[in-house]
């Protein structure tokens, strides 16, 4: 029988991992992350996984200390925040480049300076162009299964990609909810035994990984690497089927949750835990007879564009939420995505970004609600209040009532 | 890697990783250098320091016997010479290329 247990993120997310029982674990602690590390430590204290625990000195040294175990042959994963994920930087692209496919659970938090401890989405938007697969978690629930789920993602012969599986700092990484753990002979049998594709300790097939590579091949390595994460949709959807015939689980384990969205004119797309909030919007919006609809992304990288705009094909006014900035770009990561998304397809709709949340801004009902007030003028009027907005941001003029 | 380099890049084995062993034999890195190791067998003393030392195993031994330097792999790095110990004069001085 599943246990249902009170635990925080990253509580729920060490028991994934223990779960899953990684040959080798490398981590450095860093705020928000270091409770998950220090629950996981306790399962290896206890004896209850039989993982390499190894305390290195840095986040550089942890992604590499797991580059390398799991270049060997070994079942690898770390875990980290904000700063430390900003440390790993060049090895993250050696451990996609190399096709490591390492699972590393990320407490998302802010990014210095000044210094900021609490929950944003800057670090691993920063890391979203290192051919790493990212997946967003809404709670707790759904951090532990986007995990174990990870593994397998990771780990498939068309795919060999590292994953991210992110879950807000403090927010879901320390909130207190309920969570259900599965058994741990099915999950066993769910996550399987690593087959690695190349291993370095293999004295019948020796190999080389690593060596220069020059102007020849380099291109072609990288286009290959793009097969690999191009080639995870298919197996996301899969994995995401097998897991819910398996265990039930959750609704949705699919590239986002389109809710209330079958005849939305107004839709947010939003990640993380901000979707909790915007759903009770949504259900409040629709007893007052407003077509509000929600996209919550689970999947960033790779970006499921078709998707995306066919689900916002019949929407009139549409409005991306922003956990984090572009510094000079078009607003937030995920709005210049979705503008993307759209180029080229009719009718699409009226579209507007809001950034919010940075270095842990509370974000209330209130705020999401004036988004969808917001939608609903622009899709009467035809015009956006502005195309870059800001909530619950101390501003002269706020284009959303504080 | 002469074998990839007509084809596509799906035919590559992935990662940039090279299937088969000991193939740093293949690669020229004797044209790196500025400098060149010269071995003079008449001064050697068979102590092998240059041999323990040599980074690029690029010194050849023969029955038993320092022989001379392989040009192929040598970077002239100069440590044989910083090592080699006879005085006043050294077995295996530095020379320009």
């Amino acid at each position: 029988m599943p246990q249902i247990l009170a635990l925080t993120g990253n509580d729920a997310v060490a028991y994934a991992m223990k779960q899953i029982n990684p040959d080798v674990v490398a981590a450095y602690p860093i705020t928000p992350q270091t409770s998950l590390m220090q629950k996981f430590a306790d399962f290896v204290a206890d004896g209850e996984v039989d993982s390499e625990l190894v305390l290195v000195e840095s986040e550089h040294s942890a992604m590499s200390a797991t580059v390398g175990a799991q270049a060997a042959g070994a079942r690898s994963m770390t875990a980290t925040s904000a700063c430390g994920l900003a440390l790993m930087w060049e090895i993250l692209g050696l451990a996609s480049g190399y096709r490591l496919p390492i699972v590393m659970p990320v407490a998302n938090r802010a990014l210095s300076g000044p210094i900021n401890i609490q929950g944003d989405h800057s670090d691993t938007m920063g890391a979203r162009d290192c051919g790493w697969i990212h997946l967003f978690s809404e709670n707790a629930q759904e951090a532990y299964e986007n995990t174990l789920q990870a593994v397998r993602i990771a780990e498939h012969p068309n795919v060999l990609t590292p994953v991210m599986v992110t879950l807000d700092g403090f927010i879901i990484s320390h909130g207190v909810e309920t969570v259900k753990i599965y058994d741990d002979a099915p999950v066993k049998k769910f996550v399987g035994e690593y087959q690695p594709h190349y291993t370095l300790l293999d004295p019948k097939h020796p190999i080389t990984l690593g060596a220069m590579d020059f102007s020849d091949f380099y291109f072609e390595h990288k286009v290959s690497q793009l097969d690999g994460i191009n080639a995870s949709p298919k197996v996301i959807l899969e994995v995401g089927r097998e897991f819910q015939k398996t265990f039930g689980g959750m609704e949705c384990y699919e590239f986002f949750e389109a809710y209330q969205m079958d005849d939305a004119e107004l839709a947010v797309i939003v990640l993380g835990s901000t979707a909790g909030a915007t759903r009770m919007v949504v259900d409040d919006m629709r007893a007052r007879g407003i077509a509000a609809g929600m996209i919550k992304l689970r999947m960033f990288r790779p970006f499921p564009s078709e998707e995306i705009a066919k689900a916002l094909s019949r929407v009139k006014a549409c409005a991306v939420l922003d956990r984090s900035i572009a510094y000079g770009g078009d607003g937030g990561p995920v709005h210049i995505e979705v503008r993307s998304a759209l180029y080229g397809h009719s009718p699409v709709p009226i579209m507007t970004n809001y950034i919010y949340g940075l270095g842990g801004k509370p974000i209330d009902i209130e705020h999401i609600a004036s988004v969808y007030e917001d939608l609903k003028d622009a899709a009467i009027t035809g015009r956006v209040k502005r195309r870059i907005g800001y909530l619950n941001l101390k501003e002269n003029g706020p284009a959303i009532p504080v | 890697m002469k074998k990839y380099l007509g084809g596509t890049y799906q035919r590559l084995p992935l990662a940039g990783v090279i299937e088969e062993a000991g193939t740093a034999e293949k690669y020229e890195t004797g044209s790196w250098g500025t400098f060149k190791p010269v071995f003079n067998p008449e001064i050697c003393i068979q102590c092998f320091f240059c041999w323990v030392y040599c980074p690029d195993s690029a010194i050849m031994v023969e029955g038993g016997e320092v022989v001379g330097i392989d040009l192929y792999h040598c970077k002239g790095c100069g440590i044989c010479s910083h090592e080699c110990p006879t005085k006043p004069v050294k077995a295996i001085v530095m020379g320009k290329k």
